[in-house]
């Protein structure tokens, strides 16, 4: 099972011949995810990193049979490239990139409201099946295969809950980063709705950061829903009103938004909310025993 | 980006919202010009001299003074020219007044009384959509309107397939208890003024207050304007309205360095790599006794360079008593990161406050054993619990 994706995945590369999909692609090839292709515009026929390149999405899907996209494109491209790849009908595409304008990820968010495709990010590291498949930027060596289900809002913290968690002696199931932006595909609600359902996931860590309150929604479904351990981090304790923590989606502008607001919501709907940052692997550890 | 209140208003003004006029100077005699070309254009008969800096709340500080006469005019002009503006939003240390907006009174009796509202436009992040919340209660401070009286305040939310529509106006300008002349001018207000945020890419707009003045006409008297930074390739117009006397010397060196950084109070430094685990770095410096001094992500790069950048940037606040670099490896690795470390300890020379370097993942035992050969007065950690402890025992 796992969610998202699988060693059954086909996966296309967006910005493919880039030096960013390029260097990626390659990484995610040695890790063993199924690459079946990419997408360059006007370099269709060509072959790349041993795989065929194609100018459209439609194209590679016909061709490959392609149902999950990665896309590398650049911030100006990249809303365009999301709605080519829903258009085209892959069930899941994971926007790496990081910097598109607020006002395009508006028009995705609602061209993507009727088709049947998922988008997780933009702004995130992408998404990791351990032993299956990897579909981003993450280093695939920190992890291994077993029961913890992953969502972030970063990319380096999760690296960090993921480390902690192998080093515990678990494994991931399958971790999930949503993106940092103000506006992304998946929330954190949904991707705990995914995890919740997923058979091969036994708990669930859920890192978030200040700013909007995806936290908080996801915290009440799990009270009411809620069947597996969650494991809670909000990151940004310390950060101050009103300025942007490198994360376009990351400010304090209400009370709501503060990482205490967050944490107090996680905890009295029944979600092991961490103080530190150093204690997220062990108490799922804990928890898990 | 933030922009000042006079650009702000030039903004609005080129897509046909309608704005309080002014000329913006900064010295007293082209203040005093100002206000003759406003009188020219306007017919106003006292001006308002407003101070422009980034923050809100000028009026209780002293940055909004009404004049009677030109000499008044150039008075005024002369003392907020070069003062330190405190108010709740500056922080305590205020900021210097480098340029004043002489604006015509619109104020001014007539047949009606005039009513102050608010109005601002901004992204719903629950719903992905942007959306105009609006008050009767304008001139005020808002977020006290939304808490002592939240049925004051209305939203309209904006469908993306076909943007603001008419109606949406009508309501929001039924709502806020117009009729006659004035209703149709604040439809034409509430349309033009999204139409403005939309094609500027903007992420925020704030109009506080929107003034309907004694003969009916409908206005903006102040202005804040955010515009999307993500968006500004599309807007390069716009990118001179910077100014970067209103940001942080420090965090406009680091940009420079494409160093994502903001300053803090505290006494412990840090330099990370990504935005999530820098913020989380922060709270671990909190817990273990200290305080963070800045944010500062490094982003994807660490290198010699950027470190060597981070340092100087982290050095130059007298407070910080030890620097935490906290560096998770996946694509960088960890040995070259420590390598950089090592290069920008010895070029910048003389740290003489203690450097607590933390480095996991790719090759991390390497990156650590390049730290522990190096001989210099670094101390090294590989988990972050390690880290921690070495920042409660250094502060």
């Amino acid at each position: 099972m796992s969610v998202l994706i699988n060693k059954d995945s086909k996966i296309i590369v967006q910005g493919f011949t880039g030096s960013e999909g390029t260097f990626h692609a390659t990484q995610m090839i040695e890790y063993g995810s199924n690459v079946v292709g990419g997408v360059t515009p006007g370099k269709g026929g060509q072959t790349h990193l041993g795989k065929p390149v194609f100018n459209t999405v439609e194209d590679a899907v016909k061709e490959t049979g392609a149902d999950v996209s990665v896309i590398f494109v650049p911030p100006p491209f990249a809303a365009d490239a999301i709605m080519e790849a829903a258009d085209a009908g892959i069930k899941v595409v994971v926007t790496i990139t990081e910097g598109i304008p607020t006002s395009d990820m508006v028009k995705v968010k609602e061209y993507l409201s009727d088709k049947d495709t998922r988008m997780v990010g933009p702004n995130c590291p992408g998404v990791i099946t351990p032993g299956e498949a990897k579909v981003g930027i993450m280093p695939g060596f920190i992890h291994k295969k077993g029961g913890v289900g992953i969502i972030s809002r970063s990319g380096t913290l999760t690296y960090e809950a993921v480390d902690q968690v192998t080093k515990s002696g678990l494994g991931q199931s399958t971790c999930i980063g949503i993106g940092g932006d103000p506006i992304i595909g998946t929330s954190t609600k949904e991707a705990v709705q995914l995890l919740m359902e997923d058979p091969e996931t036994d708990g669930i860590i859920m890192i978030g950061e200040i700013g909007g309150n995806m936290e908080a929604d996801a915290a009440y479904w799990i009270k009411e829903h809620g069947t597996k351990p969650v494991v809670g981090f909000i990151a940004g304790k310390t950060a101050p009103k009103g300025r942007r923590m490198g994360h376009a989606g990351a400010i304090i502008g209400g009370k709501a938004d503060t990482a205490a607001a967050k944490m107090e919501i996680m905890r009295e709907c029944g979600i092991h909310v961490v103080e530190s940052p150093a204690d997220i692997g062990s108490k799922m550890a804990e928890l898990l025993k | 980006m933030n922009i000042h209140e006079y650009q702000g208003k030039s903004i609005l003004k080129s897509f046909g919202v309608r704005i309080q006029e002014g000329i913006v100077a900064g010295t007293p005699e082209k203040a005093v010009a100002a206000a003759k070309e406003i009188q020219k254009q306007t017919g106003t008969t006292m001006w308002v001299i407003k101070a422009q800096i980034h923050a809100g709340g000028r009026g209780k500080g002293g940055g909004v003074k009404l004049a009677k006469t030109l000499d008044e005019v150039k008075e005024i002009a002369k003392k907020m020219l070069g003062m330190t503006l405190v108010t709740h939003q500056t922080g305590p240390e205020g900021k210097v007044v480098h340029k004043v907006l002489i604006a015509e009174d619109v104020f001014y009796p007539g047949e009606e009384d005039h009513k102050e509202f608010y109005m601002s436009v901004l992204l719903n992040r629950q719903t992905g959509r942007n959306s105009i919340m609006y008050s009767t209660e304008g001139g005020m401070d808002i977020e006290a309107v939304a808490e002592n009286t939240p049925h004051l305040i209305f939203k309209e939310e904006v469908d993306p397939k076909v943007g603001l529509m008419p109606f949406q106006a009508r309501r929001i300008a039924f709502n806020l208890g117009l009729s006659g002349a004035a209703f149709k001018d604040m439809v034409r207000f509430v349309m033009a003024l999204y139409t403005a945020y939309d094609k500027t890419d903007s992420s925020l707009f704030e109009i506080n207050p929107v003034l309907k003045t004694s003969d009916g006409k409908i206005l903006a008297v102040d202005c804040k304007v955010n515009l999307d930074d993500n968006a500004l390739f599309r807007h390069k117009d716009y990118l001179e309205m910077r100014d970067i006397k209103e940001e942080d010397p420090s965090e406009v060196e680091a940009g420079k360095y494409d160093l994502n950084f903001v300053k803090l109070e505290g006494n412990v430094g840090c330099m990370v790599n990504g935005a999530g685990l820098s913020m989380a770095t922060m709270d671990i410096i909190k817990l273990s006794g200290g305080d963070p001094a800045n944010f500062l992500d490094v982003g994807g790069t660490a290198n010699a360079e950027t470190v060597e950048a981070g340092f100087r940037i982290i050095l130059k606040d007298p407070n910080v008593k030890a620097i935490l670099i906290n560096i998770f490896g996946g694509i960088v690795r960890c040995d070259r990161v420590a390598q950089g470390v090592v290069e920008a300890f010895k070029k910048v020379g003389n740290i003489d406050i203690p450097v607590i370097v933390r480095l996991q993942g790719t090759n991390a035992e390497e990156g650590k054993e390049l730290i522990d050969k190096s001989g210099l007065k670094v101390h090294s950690a590989i988990t972050l619990q390690e880290a921690a402890d070495l920042v409660k025992e250094l502060v």
